[in-house]
């Protein structure tokens, strides 16, 4: 039976050092929920307080309004995905599937049954009789799968498993991870940091920083409606000016400190005339003009990936946010009519429609309808 | 509920250690170091040992005697050992497998036969000297400092050739590689890359070859005659018959413990400072050298082997001489054997049973106990960690007397039983176990465990399951490491033996005493047997051919 779970002012602390000060979600039933944060965020903690691994400080977990803080991890009835697969080694991989049913002491009969179709479902039937460490890094992870959904847990936990595995492997498994959970409709919670993998693979993603969770929402919408500067920089890359807010009889506009101004029909109520704020635009989010209306810089570096080229840019100092790593734009080689050349001054125009505003400390979106929590 | 349960049964874990600890380890240390400064007759506190000690030569010059020919046995050893794990790793080798065993086998046989087998042979009465006799020449004395020097050198050169031929292998080809693209090459090389990087393991292989030397009662006490040292002091002071020893005893045993632990913090000071890990990826490739070079080379390795195994092959040529009780008589028997089962058999018995009823000891308690320091650590099981380190520096006569003193009287009385023995043992050998579960805990990943409970086994059973049974190989061959070393044991059953307890070390010494030299060559024989043939099992186990203490 898969479950919802209610995360309520949760605390988690070591002696006097507070990892994760309060901590609020929801997870839906048959959800595939993504934790993605930069490392020492809190997201594995957070999984481990839910797995019953870490102990819980305040608050409280619950699995269908049942409070789980003092059930002991072994009768919660999780399945778990190691980082580092966990494969028991002295067992045959049929063994290591087997494991959990014997615990639960499922007859024989049913138990070859459930057993079979696991090994079917995650396509490793046939190196079901050899030990584990004859097989290859993605073979283990569909072995430590098929262990940890055997069970018919009330959750599946999965702690990066991917991140051992190379480039193209991951790909590959992290489709099969995103069927098997669909095919068995199980309620997953799934830690990475890495953003591409999230964005892939979730219903919903929950972006945490220092113990607190950013925004969660759809993959799609944590990309294009950032709920603040942390997320619009961490999930892709976001370049970040400096602006002021100017209401007057054609609507409201952001003007930039050399004067460029943008009219946006899409700001909500808070956005008032002479607020400072934060313009977040994506690289991809330029485009290329040829007069004089928009923003001004130079290229200072280009460099060429195939489908797209991208180019590093020089503002003046004070348009832009300091300590950016890079200011970028990006070109589409499909449609680049021109390719611009190092040291070559162009301006660009932002698409208004794709852009993001925030408060000028950075910490809420000013876009019409950008939520904190997107159910 | 369950829950519950584990937690109460690693509750008793951590008590059982602290009680095995604290009963056998720390009150009698602290019984010891009470009566070093008791009076023996008005029960007062008095410095009188300690003042005895230091101001009449005869007690004082033991310090002097016990440093000199450790600090030479190491040093010598270091020498030994350092040159043929150099020339064994780097160099094809002859019968190199033959050679490992060997020297492996001279590391665990019981110290005293080296120096049984020395007087044997250049003794007084010994078939070398007696040979050059006849021939008018002079054999120097083998007894006394040369002697010690000799027999424990040999013995110990081992611990450093098994840890440094450990580094070796883990020393990156690269490194060696990178040193020739800079420029440097030949003995340079040698000198600033290699030693450099196997310094530490150097000093410590250096820190276990000082503190087996420094502790050594048998060797010294069998063929040092006047050159008195700490452990057979304390031994005779011990054992003598006039009333207070037992607290002058106790006073020396109390100087020679402070001594190896000044000697361990050093050392263990200096290796922290300067300790890092190597790991390799392609280890320096064999190879052949030829000519006169290679001729030398397995001249010099084959005598070195040759010279440790003389104790042995003497031990076992002198065990099938036919013998009149202390006489040998021409001709090949097997009287020396049935002479030793007539009256000894009780020893070969006591030996198995002790050593194996300690090994079950050793392997409950080792893993348990490293599950405790490496899993579940706080404060109390840190206290565990440190004090399961002190066997390390407990000479094994001190211990002796440590236990007999703290056991001899009042709530509990162990003495001249078997279990105390039993218990000796335990304590002394179970830090090589405990060394190898921790070792293996520490490369096992929780997450195992973590896997095999959100599976639903409860931690006390994941730890039956999955845990316990991974650490099994490493436990093991740790666990065979102390039965044998437990085998050989001398220096704390020889304090804690009687009539009925003695063990088979214990009676080979009583045997070469009464210069019943064929009796104490067939238990020899058999000790060695025991020894090789455990040792085999140890290999085939670990699937390596070489042992770390």
């Amino acid at each position: 039976m898969s479950v919802e779970i209610h995360a309520n002012n949760v605390v988690k602390k070591y002696g006097e050092n507070v990892i994760i000060p309060n901590l609020n979600e929801h997870i839906k039933d048959g959800e595939f929920f993504t934790l993605l944060g930069p490392s020492g965020c809190g997201k594995t903690t957070f999984l481990r307080m839910i797995a019953g691994f870490n102990s819980i400080e305040a608050g409280s977990i619950s699995f269908n309004n049942e409070v789980i803080n003092d059930i002991p991890a072994h009768e919660r009835n999780i399945g778990m995905v190691f980082q580092s697969y966990a494969i028991f080694p002295h067992m045959t991989v049929r063994e290591n599937v087997e494991y959990g049913l014997k615990l639960r002491k499922i007859p024989k009969a049913e138990m070859k049954q459930r057993v079979d179709k696991i090994l079917e479902v995650v396509q490793i039937s046939q190196y079901q009789d050899r030990l584990p460490e004859r097989l290859s890094g993605g073979q283990q992870q569909r072995v430590a799968l098929a262990r940890a959904i055997v069970i018919h847990p009330s959750v599946l936990l999965m702690d990066e498993p991917l991140s051992n595995l190379d480039a193209k492997l991951r790909v590959e498994m992290r489709s099969a991870i995103r069927q098997v959970q669909k095919h068995v409709g199980i309620t997953t919670v799934y830690v990475t940091h890495d953003q591409e993998e999230a964005l892939s693979i979730s219903d919903r993603i929950a972006v945490m920083k220092e113990g607190q969770i950013q925004q969660t929402a759809s993959p799609h919408t944590i990309y294009t409606r950032p709920y603040n500067v942390f997320v619009s920089t961490f999930i892709g890359h976001s370049n970040l000016f400096h602006a002021t807010i100017r209401k007057h009889a054609e609507g409201t506009a952001v003007v930039f400190k050399d004067g460029f101004s943008l009219l946006m029909d899409n700001l909500n109520d808070e956005a008032a005339d002479g607020m400072e704020v934060v313009v977040a635009i994506r690289p991809e989010e330029f485009a290329l003009r040829s007069g004089t209306d928009g923003l001004h810089c130079k290229v200072s570096n280009k460099v060429f990936l195939g489908k797209y080229i991208n180019y590093e840019l020089q503002f003046e100092d004070s348009l832009i946010l300091p300590n950016q790593p890079s200011l970028e734009f990006t070109q589409d080689s499909g449609h680049a009519e021109e390719i611009l050349e190092v040291n070559q001054e162009i301006i660009l125009q932002p698409r208004v429609s794709k852009i993001n505003v925030f408060s000028a400390d950075g910490s809420h979106s000013l876009m019409k309808g950008a939520t904190r929590h997107e159910q | 509920m369950s829950s519950s349960f584990h937690w109460d049964f690693w509750k008793s874990i951590t008590l059982l250690s602290i009680i095995v600890f604290g009963l056998f380890l720390v009150y009698p240390l602290f019984s010891l170091f009470v009566s070093a400064f008791q009076d023996p007759d008005t029960q007062e506190w008095t410095f009188d040992h300690f003042t005895r000690f230091f101001t009449r030569k005869y007690y004082y010059r033991t310090i002097y005697n016990s440093f000199s020919v450790t600090t030479c046995v190491t040093i010598l050893a270091i020498i030994i050992g350092t040159a043929l794990a150099y020339f064994m790793s780097l160099y094809t080798i002859k019968f190199k497998a033959a050679v490992e065993i060997c020297i492996v086998i001279s590391l665990l046989s019981p110290p005293f036969i080296g120096a049984y087998s020395w007087i044997l042979i250049a003794g007084r009465n010994g078939i070398v000297t007696k040979y050059l006799a006849d021939l008018g020449i002079n054999f120097p004395s083998i007894y006394g400092f040369a002697g010690i020097l000799i027999v424990l050198t040999l013995k110990l050169y081992p611990f450093i050739y098994l840890y440094v031929s450990g580094a070796m292998k883990k020393i990156d080809c690269a490194l060696i590689e990178a040193a020739e693209s800079l420029g440097c090459s030949g003995i340079k090389k040698v000198v600033t890359v290699v030693i450099p990087l196997i310094t530490p393991t150097i000093l410590a292989g250096a820190l276990m070859v000082f503190m087996n030397a420094m502790a050594d009662f048998g060797t010294p006490m069998l063929i040092g005659e006047g050159f008195n040292v700490l452990p057979v002091m304390v031994y005779s002071e011990f054992i003598s018959e006039v009333g207070d020893q037992a607290n002058f005893a106790a006073a020396i045993a109390a100087i020679m413990v402070i001594i190896t632990s000044t000697i361990f913090m050093i050392q263990k000071f200096i290796v922290e400072r300067r300790s890092f890990t190597m790991s390799s990826l392609r280890p320096i490739p064999v190879t052949q050298l030829h000519g006169i070079k290679n001729v030398i080379m397995h001249a010099c390795i084959y005598l070195v082997v040759l010279l440790s195994m003389i104790p042995q092959i003497v031990v076992i040529y002198t065990s099938f001489l036919n013998t009149n009780d202390s006489i040998f008589l021409p001709g090949f028997s097997l009287t020396s054997y049935r002479n030793m089962l007539d009256s000894l058999g009780g020893a070969i018995t006591n030996t198995y049973v002790y050593s194996t009823l300690a090994m079950v000891a050793i392997i409950f308690l080792g893993m348990t106990i490293a599950y405790l320091t490496t899993r579940k650590k706080s404060w109390l099981t840190n206290i565990i960690d440190t004090l399961s380190m002190f066997p390390y520096i407990i000479p094994g006569s001190v211990l002796g007397i440590t236990l007999l003193l703290a056991f001899n009287e009042g709530p509990l009385v162990l003495s001249g039983t078997a279990v105390i023995i039993i218990i000796a043992m335990v304590i002394r050998r179970l830090p090589y176990t405990l060394r190898s579960s921790s070792a293996i805990l520490y490369q096992l990943s929780p997450s195992l465990e973590e896997a095999s409970i959100s599976l639903g086994a409860s931690p006390l059973k994941t730890f039956f399951k999955i845990t316990a049974i991974m650490m099994l190989p490493g436990v093991m061959s740790g666990a065979i490491l102390s039965w044998i070393t437990a085998i050989n044991e001398l220096s704390a059953s020889i304090i804690l033996y009687t009539g009925g307890t003695k063990t088979m070390s214990v009676a080979i010494y009583t045997e070469v005493i009464r210069a019943r030299y064929g009796t104490a060559a067939a238990l020899s024989t058999i000790l060695t047997l025991s020894t090789v043939i455990v040792m085999m099992i140890f290999f085939k186990i670990s699937g390596k051919r070489n042992v770390t203490l």
